[in-house]
């Protein structure tokens, strides 16, 4: 591989050897300072050059200031070479800007959310509207897709949200008895375990739980899915999406998160109970006795219907925001993320509006 | 004699119990056309890929301009992959990037280059190319597809490779515009003077480039020449693959 080579003789530089960007790079004394430290020059001869490579072009058409030099010997090819970067339209290009002011980005913002909960409504009534159809020619009910999709997101969710509910169970158990104790009102723990975690954590630690875990795998894979063209493919196939993607992963989620629930929070109240033994010394028995006491039903009915609610919505958020990726790996991570999010973001919205609407339900009298 | 671009002595792959290539060996000389032909599963993209060094070869050397491409030096790896260019067949653009993005991007990679340097370089592999200025805004996904061949080429001849390998470069495009693409890198070969080796199909794009021929049937290159040589020899695989070529020429 040769060199650039430089010499600057009276007034007329004379280069030769290789000029191409992997010997600009390579040389030691960098041409690009050598180029710029000219000084007048009156001529240029490229007769010595052997290769000319369009970087090494730019720059030199750079250094003769964008016009070709009045006295320049050089050889028709490389002459060639040069004329394509003196042809290039002097016009930058359109590089888009990226930046955007803040009413932009607001007004954005506003639109993609309210795009989104059109397509949401618009997801929905499709779904009731297949619901219908299913109705009327049963033979076409996904059976094995909801079942698959209640064993993806159900079954093998087990270990880990009996895990988490355990360890949350003993924690929660584990200070409030630390509090309790100093007052005297150890008695309330099964109360106070009981309500929180049957009506209110249980439901909330495994919707989070469960938005990671299957909302964001259901957005990642209808997302694959639409990059690869196989929801099209479904399609040209006389097959619904709704019916047979969407459908099955709703209903799955709908019918596997209050079962989560309870495995959840029966998991977290023996925790509860393991700690409570080891700190205020109660029994098992003593434990679950008082339980149905101190707990009225209705909080067990209202973490059922929590569970319900939250898992229709987790698998429909994730399939609106997986059916409208683009086909592009940054879209993919973006609505991914998105859906996790918003999903979770919405869950504790909705458990806020449904201790307003259940407040005069489920407490001991 | 000049040193060969691609020289590759006593290639095995083997995949699990298949072998792909038994004692293959293979040479490109600077400044030849070489399309690589067979039948499915000949093993033409795996030599492709070992030739990238995206795959290793089971036993045998694969030397590029005259190194070892398995080099143990990472410097001199990247060294020889700079000096050498491909196009995917699905052009294999980043996505998530513009075009201009996407072909500045190995130019940016050399940390060499300001700015402005690469703005011109890139212009320059557009209007290359003969895409428009315009064009360098618009994202991958927004291209038709002989654009999107368009583009993976500017960003494959963004570093002036000595050497352009391409895996079905007219794969997926009407015979008009395969024509034209086959034309396009014709003329570039000509005004930069890359050695170029490609995988293909389609014999109007062996025509069309003027292209010699390698043939890979029984495990090695079975034949290497130019495609009137090819087309005399008289075997059972060269006779399916040139039969249209022969009806064609009686014709």
């Amino acid at each position: 591989m040769g060199t650039p080579l430089l010499v600057q003789n009276a007034g007329e530089v004379s280069l030769s050897g290789t000029w191409t960007l992997v010997s600009l790079m390579a040389s030691d004394q960098d041409p690009r300072r050598a180029l710029a430290a000219l000084g007048q020059v009156q001529g240029w001869n490229l007769l010595g050059v052997e290769r000319l490579d369009s970087a090494a072009a730019v720059l030199l058409w750079r250094t003769w200031g964008r016009r070709w030099p009045e006295r320049l010997e050089i050889s028709p090819t490389l002459r060639a070479t040069l004329e394509r970067v003196a042809d290039l339209p002097p016009e930058p290009p359109a590089v888009r800007d990226y930046r955007d002011s803040l009413v932009g980005r607001v007004g954005r913002l506003t639109l993609s959310i309210l795009r989104n909960m059109l397509g949401l409504v618009e997801l929905y009534g499709r779904l009731v509207l297949d619901l219908f159809f299913l109705c009327r020619h049963p033979r076409d009910i996904p059976w094995k897709e909801f079942s698959a999709n209640l064993y993806k997101a159900g079954a093998q969710a087990l270990p880990v949200s009996a895990l988490v509910g355990f360890l949350i169970g003993i924690t929660i158990s584990y200070l409030s008895a630390l509090q309790l104790k100093t007052y005297g009102a150890d008695l309330f723990i099964v109360n106070i375990l009981g309500i929180s975690i049957i009506r209110e954590l249980g439901p909330v630690l495994v919707a989070v739980l469960v938005a990671g875990r299957s909302g964001s795998a259901m957005t990642a894979q209808i997302g694959v899915m639409r990059v690869t063209e196989e929801i099209d493919a479904l399609s040209t196939l006389g097959v619904s999406r709704t019916i047979r993607v969407v459908l099955p992963k709703v209903a799955a989620l709908t019918v596997a998160m209050p079962l989560l629930v309870v495995w959840s929070s029966a998991s977290a109240l023996l925790g509860g109970a393991l700690a409570a033994f080891w700190q205020l010394d109660f029994s098992f028995n003593y434990f679950f006795s008082m339980l149905p006491k101190a707990v009225p039903i209705a909080n067990l009915w209202i973490g059922l219907a929590k569970g319900a609610v939250f898992g229709f919505l987790i698998a429909l958020l994730a399939c609106q925001f997986g059916l409208h990726v683009r086909p592009n790996t940054e879209s993919l991570s973006m609505r991914t993320t998105a859906s996790v999010v918003t999903a979770i973001t919405l869950v504790i919205i909705v458990d806020a509006v449904f201790a307003i609407f259940t407040r005069n339900l489920g407490m001991p009298s | 004699m000049q040193m060969p671009v691609i020289d590759m002595q006593g290639i095995w792959s083997q995949y699990r119990e298949v072998v792909i290539h038994k004692d293959l060996s293979f040479q490109v000389q600077p400044g030849e056309v070489v399309s690589l032909v067979g039948g499915s599963g000949s093993g033409k993209t795996t030599l492709l890929r070992e030739i990238l060094g995206l795959l290793r070869p089971t036993r045998g050397s694969v030397r590029l301009f005259g190194t070892d491409l398995h080099d143990p030096d990472p410097i001199r790896q990247r060294d020889i992959r700079r000096r050498l260019g491909m196009l995917f067949q699905q052009g294999a653009l980043f996505s998530a990037l513009s075009v201009y993005d996407n072909i500045a991007f190995p130019l940016r990679e050399l940390r060499f280059l300001d700015e402005d340097w690469i703005r011109e370089l890139v212009l320059l592999k557009l209007a290359m190319v003969e895409l428009e200025p315009k064009h360098a805004a618009l994202m991958p996904a927004e291209l038709s597809g002989g654009m999107i061949k368009r583009v993976a080429l500017a960003r494959a001849l963004a570093l002036e490779p000595e050497l352009l390998l391409l895996d079905e470069p007219t794969a997926g495009l009407d015979p008009v515009r395969s024509q034209n693409f086959v034309q396009l890198i014709k003329e570039l070969q000509r005004a930069i003077g890359f050695t170029v080796v490609l995988v293909t199909h389609d014999i109007d794009t062996i025509y069309g480039l003027g292209s010699d021929v390698a043939v890979l049937a029984e495990q090695r290159i079975l034949i290497q020449g130019s495609l009137d040589q090819v087309v005399a020899l008289d075997h059972p695989v060269i006779h399916q693959f040139f039969e249209n070529h022969r009806n064609r020429s009686a014709a």
